[in-house]
């Protein structure tokens, strides 16, 4: 069970977050102007990261808010949280090689 | 009890309180104190098991939890039934009744020992290869055999009478062991201020120091080792700040330092209290940990190394200083490291003749050595073993030495009835690997020790191959100061590690580690008798052979054909024996062969301990509606929908479900029925954008719709396809009531959530769950008006409100909002009134409407009117590949809108072929067959597999009301085979449905507007 640090909240225990995929996936503002290519990529290419990964998470059972998270995923450390609309942090080098 | 095989005195057992208990029926006796293995051993009984595969006879081989061989049941009553219990672990306590596993008819004599003398036809994977054809006969009659013949215990048969409890805690440090070094390390945390938690798996802290003989010389800061422990644990036990847990094993280390620690309260009671759980389980998070596991010995592969009376020198050692239990009456050691010295001379000092020690290294001479030779024990340098003698307990041994090419020379057989052997010791680096951490390759050590830890974690003392009393103390001491400085640094806050990870200190001094020996022993190429790697499993070292040379490389695969390291035992001694052989085979040093994953639990824990007391009516929450208690009343049959429970039919006088709902079905279009849609999901939307976000988020046009109106909304993914469906009413011009389908709520709150906050903030909106606010109760049929008229303030004339009207008003006095809508097909009302009013408010109506004959009914009735008039279910007719126009609903799709959520992808090739799933309605023939739900539909009679269906029945029912079956599927191409005649399959031959409009029942919809 992960602990998470809600940006608004603090750390909390996994359970009271719903996992929301990967981060930084912006909906083409103009979706009908985009070729089925390009919106084949928005709705199912996802990257399967080894190592940092920047995702989202809703404190579901908690303030309900949407945030994003840098996550190590060979470690399952987290190594930022940040507000949606923040830009990620510098991505900080992994703690293991 | 055969006293002579007790010690005069000594031990820590308590030799005033003598308990009887029973193995296999027959009656025996011990010491309070005792396990049921020293029992059984003072009582002369080695033979506890027969093994996994070979049913061949089996004794204990070690002391503790890593005890492969002697598993056995314990039984309380039919229901407390426990298989699989290691009887080094169980403790004796009055009455205890053990029972022997995997043998018939009994332990001494039993049939499946066939299976031994078939040996050279039963190698790894024999089952792959021998019961290949024919192929029905793998599930009939080979597997079934095999696993009767192969096992471990039964499971009982009864439900688990037993309660458990679960708990969470939080600390500072978590110390995992306690030996010498946990318990130096949590002295050390505690007196740094830190909050300490220490778990053992064992009845009585001390670890390896309770195997020591009394005053064994081993002394700690001038005291006797015996007193240090007493006097720390009393000062651990008096600290405030430290909690202690023995009988606790830490079977699971999680992300972010959770661990899961199972502490057994009543297994060791003869009449436990019957208000006491029966285990609990613990997740711990601690800010930092010490794992302080100690090392596990290991044992030696040679030829028949798995006769009872041969066992791990530690674990006489443990029989006879902490038991008391002489283990044998002569003695042959078999060693590669110095500590089986001091068990033979210790046993040799309690009346054991030690016939000889047969010593692997090739420098033997040591002063442990000299120590023997000097006791008069003969030390046999180079040595190996090439056999052992008897049946369901060793008689002899047949010892080697090794010329200088290192073939054995003659061999000398010595009469015995107890071998010790000890191939050094493997540090127990579970909880570390579990952890994530990297473990790494000691070379002169000959062990895998923890390398970079991925958790805050620390290890300690012998599990970090740290050997002996005093540099294990200070090992430990350093750690617990280390962990609690971190753990209590100021600006720490919470769990999660900010800073790197611990970095791994080098050992003090005076570690007494030595590699000890790793593989097989060295044997003559056609030698007899097989040499066991894992006890547990039954795998030996021509296994493991005969594995490499079939072509397997890698060690996980390795593992999976031979079984090695499997199971309940996780490779606790076998592991680093088996990668020995291979490393040896393949001529690759060991940490190029690599170490399989070693996966939680520690050791076995109880299903109950993780349901805790999640069981029964406290496995789920239930949800009931206001009216929960009337309809009970009335005699309602519930079924569950998601959480709750929902009225499924109401049946009067006997009937059946069928006789019920085709009464009800009639009801409802004749006069008028009453039911209760409270479930159903409602979201109240508000705000200055409201219009603008549901715009964007349902395909269909809200900007058109009335302040008073509602409309039937549907919300798709933006991959295109049905995510669900419901009526939104517009009470204001800011504000909206949605609602959505029973199941749906929860998904479609958080969809719009997730895109009000991530892809359109700047709309002012705000998202509210009102679906356990509002009781929602429908008022369905011709008569539905007159019923209501008289209840309410408001004039609900089909003028003044019409079809998808909506209105506030009183009812009953209660305010209320009213839908006129229909799930139905009828003349319909939804009454939503706050839930608190909502069971008076239904039993108003429902008083009111006994002159009309008002019937209750349920979500089965609901289900045939809604498919009389084709209505469709999400998640039902629908499969979350479904597209509005797949599902005939293109009508509601805002024609004019730039964009909505799935409006692109609904222009996407795939999801305008002709070819799509069409819903439509099936007409059976016989109006009398009813379709079975999810059925295959071909195109042609008498298809057989291989064939492709094109499509499949969603929806069917019986409709009273037709006085026929009527059925909805979604088949490809659908609406163009109207007419068409396709075959539905079923298991007595294909039934042929005509295509047809889904729509049933009143198709111009005169009825719903009425």
């Amino acid at each position: 069970m992960l602990l998470i640090e809600c940006p608004y909240c603090g750390e909390r225990p996994e359970p009271e977050f719903q996992y929301g995929g990967q981060a930084h996936v912006a909906r083409p503002r103009d979706p009908a102007a985009v070729s089925t290519q390009e919106w084949a990529d928005y709705l199912y290419r996802r990257d399967n990261t080894r190592g940092v990964h920047a995702e989202r998470w809703r404190h579901t059972h908690g303030c309900g808010r949407f945030f994003n998270a840098l996550r190590d995923t060979r470690t399952d450390h987290f190594l930022a949280t940040y507000r949606v609309g923040e830009e990620p942090p510098a991505p900080v080098p992994p703690v293991l090689r | 009890m055969n006293e002579g095989l007790r010690t005069p005195g000594g031990g820590r057992i308590d030799r005033s309180r003598a308990l009887r208990f029973s193995f296999d029926g027959r009656a025996y006796s011990g010491f309070a104190g005792d396990t049921l293995a020293s029992a059984l051993l003072a009582s002369g009984v080695h033979l506890m098991g027969r093994s996994f595969k070979y049913h061949r006879p089996r004794g204990a081989l070690a002391a503790g939890a890593e005890e492969p061989n002697a598993l056995v049941a314990v039984r309380r009553d039919a229901a407390r039934y426990t298989p699989n219990l290691r009887a080094t672990q169980v403790e004796l306590y009055e009455g205890l009744e053990a029972h022997s596993q995997n043998r018939w008819p009994s332990l001494a004599f039993d049939v499946g020992a066939v299976n031994d003398l078939f040996a050279p036809f039963l190698p790894a994977g024999f089952y792959y290869k021998t019961f290949m054809w024919p192929r029905g006969a793998w599930q009939t009659l080979y597997e079934p055999r095999i696993r009767a013949a192969a096992g471990l215990g039964r499971s009982p048969t009864l439900a688990d009478p037993d309660r458990y409890a679960a708990r969470y805690a939080h600390c500072d440090v978590l110390v995992v062991g306690g030996g010498p070094a946990g318990l130096a390390s949590a002295t050390a945390a505690a007196s740094a201020g830190a909050r300490v938690i220490l778990c053992d798996e064992q009845n009585e802290l001390g670890g390896s120091l309770l195997a020591d003989a009394p005053g064994a010389g081993l002394g700690v800061d001038g005291r006797p080792a015996g007193q240090w422990l007493a006097e720390t644990v009393a000062a651990l036990t008096s600290n405030t700040r430290v909690t202690l847990l023995i009988r606790t094993t830490a079977f699971g280390y999680f992300p972010h330092n959770l661990l899961g620690l199972n502490e057994r309260l009543t297994d060791h009671l003869a009449e436990p209290r019957p208000d006491m759980p029966r285990e609990r389980q613990w997740q711990v998070r601690a800010r930092e940990v010490v794992l302080a596991a100690g090392a596990l010995e290991r044992p030696l592969v040679f030829p028949g190394n798995d006769r009872p009376g041969i066992m791990l020198a530690g674990a006489a050692r443990t029989w006879l200083n902490r038991y008391g239990v002489l283990p044998g009456t002569r003695a042959v050691v078999v060693t590669a490291c110095d500590e089986a010295y001091d068990a033979a001379l210790e046993l040799q000092d309690a009346g054991v003749f030690v016939a000889a020690i047969a010593e692997l290294r090739t420098g033997a001479g040591g002063a442990e050595a000299a120590k023997a030779r000097a006791a008069g024990i003969p030390v046999l340098p180079r040595a190996t073993v090439l056999g052992t003698g008897g049946r369901r307990r060793v008689n002899s041994i047949s010892l080697a030495q090794l010329d200088d090419a290192g073939e054995p020379l003659a061999a000398e057989t010595q009469p015995c009835d107890l071998v010790l052997m000890s191939g050094g010791f493997t540090p127990s680096v579970h909880l570390h690997s579990q952890s994530r951490g990297r473990l790494v390759w000691d070379a002169a050590l000959q062990a895998f020790l923890p390398g970079d830890p991925a958790e805050r974690v620390r290890s300690a003392g012998a599990c970090r191959g740290v050997f002996g009393l005093a540099a294990a103390l200070a090992d430990g001491a350093a750690a617990g100061a280390a962990a609690a400085r971190e753990a209590t640094a100021p600006g720490r806050t919470g769990v999660r590690p900010s800073g790197p990870f611990p970095a791994t200190p080098a050992p003090a001094n005076g570690s007494t580690a030595a590699p000890g020996f790793v593989g097989v022993l060295p044997r003559p190429a056609r030698g007899r008798g097989r040499a066991f790697v894992d006890w547990q499993n039954d795998v030996t070292a021509s296994d493991l052979e005969l594995a490499l040379r079939e072509g397997f490389r890698s060690i996980e695969h390795v593992k999976r054909y031979t079984t090695t390291g499997m199971a309940t035992d996780q490779g606790k001694t076998s592991n680093l024996n088996a990668l020995g052989i291979v490393s040896r085979t393949l001529g690759k040093p060991i940490p190029e062969v690599g170490l399989t994953t070693f996966r939680m639990p520690y050791t076995p824990v109880s299903f109950g301990s993780f349901a805790g007391p999640a069981r029964g009516e406290l496995l789920d929450p239930v949800r009931t509606t206001p009216m929960h208690e009337w309809a009970r009343a009335h005699g309602a049959v519930f079924e569950d929908v998601g959480l709750w429970k929902r009225a499924r039919y109401f049946p009067r006088g006997g009937e059946d479900m069928h006789a019920a709902v085709g009464r009800e079905c009639r009801a409802v279009r004749g006069g008028c029925g009453l039911f209760d849609a409270s479930t159903l999901g409602k979201i109240e939307v508000v705000g200055r954008d409201a219009v603008l976000f549901l715009e964007r988020l349902y395909v269909n046009a809200w900007a058109s719709l009335a302040v008073g109106r509602a409309r039937y909304g549907i919300l798709l993914r933006d991959d295109g396809f049905i995510y669900d469906d419901g009526v939104v009413a517009r009470v204001s011009a800011r504000s909206f009531h949605v609602t959505t389908t029973t199941g749906g709520a929860p998904r479609v709150l958080a969809m719009m959530e997730d895109y009000l906050q991530t892809e359109w903030p700047d709309l002012e909106v705000w998202l509210t769950s009102t679906t356990e606010q509002w009781a929602v109760i429908a008022v369905q049929g011709p008569d539905a008006r007159a019923v209501l008229s008289g209840l309410v303030d408001i004039d609900i004339s089909a003028s003044a409100m019409p079809h998808m009207g909506v209105a506030p008003g009183y009812i009953c006095g209660v305010p209320m909002r009213l839908f006129r809508v229909s799930f139905t097909g009828e003349l319909g009302f939804e009454v939503n009134v706050p839930a608190d009013f909502g069971s008076a408010v239904w039993r108003g109506i429902y008083e009111a409407g006994e002159a009309h004959g008002i019937t209750p009914y349920g979500t089965e009735t609901m289900h045939v009117l809604r498919a009389e008039k084709g209505y469709i279910i999400v998640g039902q007719d629908t499969d979350g590949t479904i597209t509005p126009d797949d599902a005939g609903l293109s009508w509601a799709l805002g024609k004019n809108k730039p964009d909505f959520v799935g409006k692109r992808s609904l222009a996407r090739p795939a999801l305008v072929s002709p070819d799509r799933r069409q819903l439509v309605g099936l007409m059976t023939n016989d109006p009398r067959t009813v379709l079975e739900e999810g059925a295959q539909v071909m195109a042609n009679a008498g298809a057989r597999p291989p064939t492709r269906a094109i499509g499949h029945v969603t929806s069917s029912y019986y409709s009273s009301v037709l006085g026929r079956s009527i059925a909805m599927g979604l088949i490809a191409r659908g609406r163009a085979r109207v007419g068409e005649t396709l075959y539905v399959a079923a298991d007595r031959g294909d039934i042929p449905v005509k295509v047809a409009s889904p729509v049933f029942y009143d198709p111009e919809g005169k009825r719903l507007h009425a």
